[in-house]
């Protein structure tokens, strides 16, 4: 599973793509992991305005990420 | 058409490719945004966005657009990665029968990439870099459409 951070996020964690060998049972777990590696990058990803699409969909809440390809982390958008 | 590009926009090329080949449009009205230096503060912007997912997004808004005002076509050409002060950062041509759907049309895409298109921007300047996020005006422009 791919993990992708764009924009401050990238600046933060000092990398924008990562890939998984064996995906977190869910987003929970995904974020638990990423903080454990790097509390910095935890603290960042449950900032105000950040959203999280899966698999390019905006997702709300929980979800599993079994069979799932791309997660990525949104910090607010600049707009064009 | 939607593209995301790091190539320069040639605009010229862009707005010609776009009146070819129309008998039914009788208005194309165009918006090209520029990079601005703001006196110095910034010496390169730099636009990162989600490949697939910005121009998913970016497509939706371009079908509401053409739903809302009758549109025959649309493009929007994007810059992504570093650009210069001075240069095209994007490009949006609508055509129309009429220029009022015309115009309002591109206003109306330009208020919403503005606030809502999925880039993020960072500024690279004397004093170092900040990303950019959308104004208080850029959010009340695009609420403009709401009613």
């Amino acid at each position: 599973m791919r993990v992708l951070l764009f924009g401050r996020l990238g600046d933060v964690a000092g990398w924008r793509e990562r890939v998984l060998a064996t995906p977190p049972v869910d987003l929970s777990a995904l974020r638990d992991s990423l903080a454990g590696d790097d509390p910095a990058l935890g603290e960042a990803l449950t900032g105000p305005g950040v959203q999280v699409a899966v698999d390019q969909e905006l997702t709300r809440g929980e979800r599993m990420l079994a069979g799932v390809a791309e997660v990525a982390f949104l910090p607010p958008m600049s707009g064009g | 058409m939607i593209r995301l590009q790091t190539e320069p926009l040639d605009v010229g090329a862009l707005t010609a490719a776009f009146c070819a080949g129309r008998s039914e449009t009788g208005a194309v009205a165009t918006f090209i945004g520029l990079a601005r230096a703001e006196g110095g503060a910034t010496k390169v912007l730099e636009l990162e966005a989600y490949s697939g997912f910005t121009e998913k997004r970016i497509a939706e808004m371009v079908e509401e657009a053409r739903t809302r005002f009758g549109l025959h076509d649309v493009s929007v050409v994007h810059r992504i990665g570093p650009v210069a002060p001075g240069e095209a950062v994007v490009f949006v041509a609508t055509a129309a029968a009429h220029r009022r759907e015309a115009l309002e049309a591109c206003d109306h895409l330009m208020d919403y990439l503005k606030s809502r298109a999925p880039f993020w921007k960072k500024e690279h300047g004397p004093d170092g870099e900040r990303w950019i996020e959308p104004t208080g005006k850029d959010l009340a422009d695009a609420k403009r459409w709401d009613q």
